[in-house]
């Protein structure tokens, strides 16, 4: 009986950590299932339309936190990725307009191949990255100021683009980015892609080596300035692809677009086990931490319950996965001192 | 007169480090022969640690020299100094807690399948041979290989920082205070794995406050006072109470009863 039990634990503990997150997110979404059929008398999670608008308002904040978690996992922190949103998704939409429309912002560059602005807003998440990741490398400022700099700055910048005004009537192939299964399948893209890199690369390697022991890496050998300005660069071009995604999807771009997705970002992280304290975490938990907020957000909108509350939840749950983090780490720190 | 004969792998001509006003390391001229093994003692702050940090590239010195295996070497961070042969272990171990032994081993130096710079996959399994029989050089048991660091004891930790240094092609290994947080018996499995190295011709520079170790492990002590070199004596012709005397800039060497004996 002992015997069996100890098997289950170890069996238990060998399964990847992620599974924890996933059995939070089933958990969450079977109370929306039981509620629903209480009071609404309607399922949940049989509704394919629910599944798929969920999944979809949750791809742009997903794209995203897959950057910010490979910068939480360097001991970082990037807040700059909603402002990103706003900035690239305005720049990709002015190169993006149709030559019907007369009052175009750049007159002679429009019908371009979506491929021209859909690389401008990336370039321009990405240089604003670099930016950020020069400045947190080299002049040793903390990331939170950083990149607090940078939210206040990209927004300023995106406002200043075109003077406050929406940029509109943009050509078909690129809104065609935005609709459909485009921006699930882009996410799920870069969430393939950056678990491969980080869990299978040197990049990753160097990434967690830094987020663990700085100190350590450095005297491994490693250029932590040189790594910290590509792993920032890295998170601001995804936050441009964001922003072109969100410019697509809504066919049109304008300064307060993406306004708080930075929040989200780092919950989704946070909620899918990264550690802010760096060293920890992968891109599948975050790939379920973006889940469970998509959950949450559509379970109470099914249930007909106050945006305010839904808000008032997410802190709640945020808060409740750091203290996790917390208790995880202290207890690994005394197994230190016993031993 | 032996080590006249041999090559000097390692010499420094007024090496100096100023922190501001303060003069950590002044004028320090060392030498060592190759395969010697040598160590630096000397109170806290004498400048031990900085003298290692300048050799090191970890630091840049404020002047001096340094020449390494017959050339002038100019290091400006600690990856050109293991590119140039020289390992070292550190007082704080410098590993990365959250990663296994096999990624500890090799930070830095990865082994990949193909150069992609950054973005190269790496070739786990020769890595997770390599350690292993690195970690077998040195006589450590450690059950699984794969868990991370901050589930070890502190001298699986040790074991795992030194073998890295030992483990690779080095020309020099420096270790930093290599015993101070062990056991006896944990310490007793580090002095074995610095006696290997002694056979195998590997010179070795080593800080210690624990003078036993000093007295049964190396040829050679230099002494530190106050930044600066205040001797340089053969283990076999000196005793505990030169070397505190040396230490200590006091004539007069203190009992036998003194407790750092």
């Amino acid at each position: 009986m002992i015997q069996k039990q100890k098997n289950f634990i170890s069996s238990y503990r060998k399964l990847p950590p992620e599974f924890n997150i996933f059995l939070v997110l089933l958990g969450i979404a079977l109370v929306f299932e039981i509620l629903g059929w209480i009071f609404i008398g309607q399922s949940f999670l049989l509704n394919k339309r629910r599944l798929v608008i969920m999944i979809l308002q949750v791809s742009v904040i997903g794209i995203i936190a897959v950057g910010v978690t490979q910068v939480i996992i360097m001991a970082g922190i990037d807040l700059s990725g909603g402002s990103l949103v706003a900035l690239s998704a305005i720049v990709a939409a002015s190169l993006a307009q149709n030559s019907t429309y007369t009052k175009a912002i750049y007159p002679h560059l429009t019908d371009l191949p979506f491929i021209v602005p859909v690389l401008a807003g990336i370039a321009c998440g990405l240089f604003a990255g670099f930016i950020s990741g020069s400045l947190i490398a080299r002049t040793g400022i903390p990331p939170f100021i950083a990149t607090l700099g940078m939210l206040v700055s990209a927004r300023g910048a995106a406002a200043w683009y075109n003077n406050g005004k929406p940029v509109s009537f943009l050509g078909d192939d690129f809104t065609a980015l935005g609709q459909g299964a485009w921006p699930v399948l882009i996410f799920l893209v870069v969430a393939a892609v950056f678990h491969i890199l980080m869990r299978y690369t040197r990049y990753g390697k160097h990434t967690y080596a830094i987020g663990s022991n700085e100190e350590a890496a450095r005297v491994a050998g490693i250029n932590i300035v040189r790594h910290k300005i590509i792993v920032y660069s890295i998170a601001g071009a995804l936050s441009g692809l964001a922003g072109v995604v969100t410019a697509a999807r809504a066919m049109s771009a304008q300064a307060g677009m993406g306004m708080m997705y930075e929040l989200d970002a780092i919950s989704a992280a946070v909620i899918g086990g990264t550690s802010l304290f760096g060293g920890r975490g992968r891109i599948a938990g975050t790939l379920f931490g973006v889940l469970i907020l998509g959950v949450i957000t559509s379970g109470f909108v099914f249930m007909r319950i106050d945006a305010y509350y839904q808000d008032m939840v997410k802190g709640a749950i945020i808060v409740g996965a750091v203290i996790v983090d917390h208790y995880r780490n202290k207890k690994m720190r005394n197994k230190d001192k016993d031993t | 007169m032996n080590s006249e004969e041999k090559k000097i792998i390692l010499k420094t001509e007024g090496l100096t480090k100023h922190y501001g006003g303060v003069k950590a390391l002044h004028d320090a001229d060392f030498t060592l022969a190759d395969g010697e093994h040598v160590a630096i003692v000397g109170d806290n702050g004498a400048g031990k640690s900085t003298f290692i940090r300048q050799v090191t590239g970890v630091e840049i010195p404020t002047s001096g020299k340094i020449y390494f295996d017959g050339n002038l070497v100019n290091f400006k961070t600690p990856a050109d100094a293991k590119k140039a042969g020289i390992e070292a272990v550190y007082q704080n171990l410098a590993l990365a807690d959250d990663l296994d032994v096999p990624s500890n081993i090799f930070l830095g130096q990865e082994e990949t399948y193909f150069n992609l710079g950054p973005f190269s996959f790496l070739n786990e399994n020769k890595m997770f041979k390599q350690s292993i029989d690195v970690l077998a050089k040195t006589g450590i048991k450690i059950p699984d290989i794969k868990i991370t660091m901050n589930n070890m004891s502190g001298g699986q930790r040790q074991c795992v920082a030194i073998s890295r240094s030992a483990g690779f092609a080095s020309k020099l290994i420096i270790m930093d205070e290599p015993t101070a947080a062990l056991g006896v018996q944990e310490t007793k499995q580090v002095e074995k794995i610095i006696r290997s190295l002694k056979e195998n011709g590997v010179p070795l520079i080593m800080i210690s406050h624990n003078l036993r170790q000093v007295f049964n492990l190396v040829e050679k002590i230099w002494v530190f006072r106050q930044g600066q070199i205040v001797g340089c004596v053969e283990t076999s012709k000196t005793d505990g109470n030169e070397i505190v005397s040396l230490i200590t800039g006091v004539k007069q060497g203190v009992g036998e009863e003194a407790s750092f004996i």
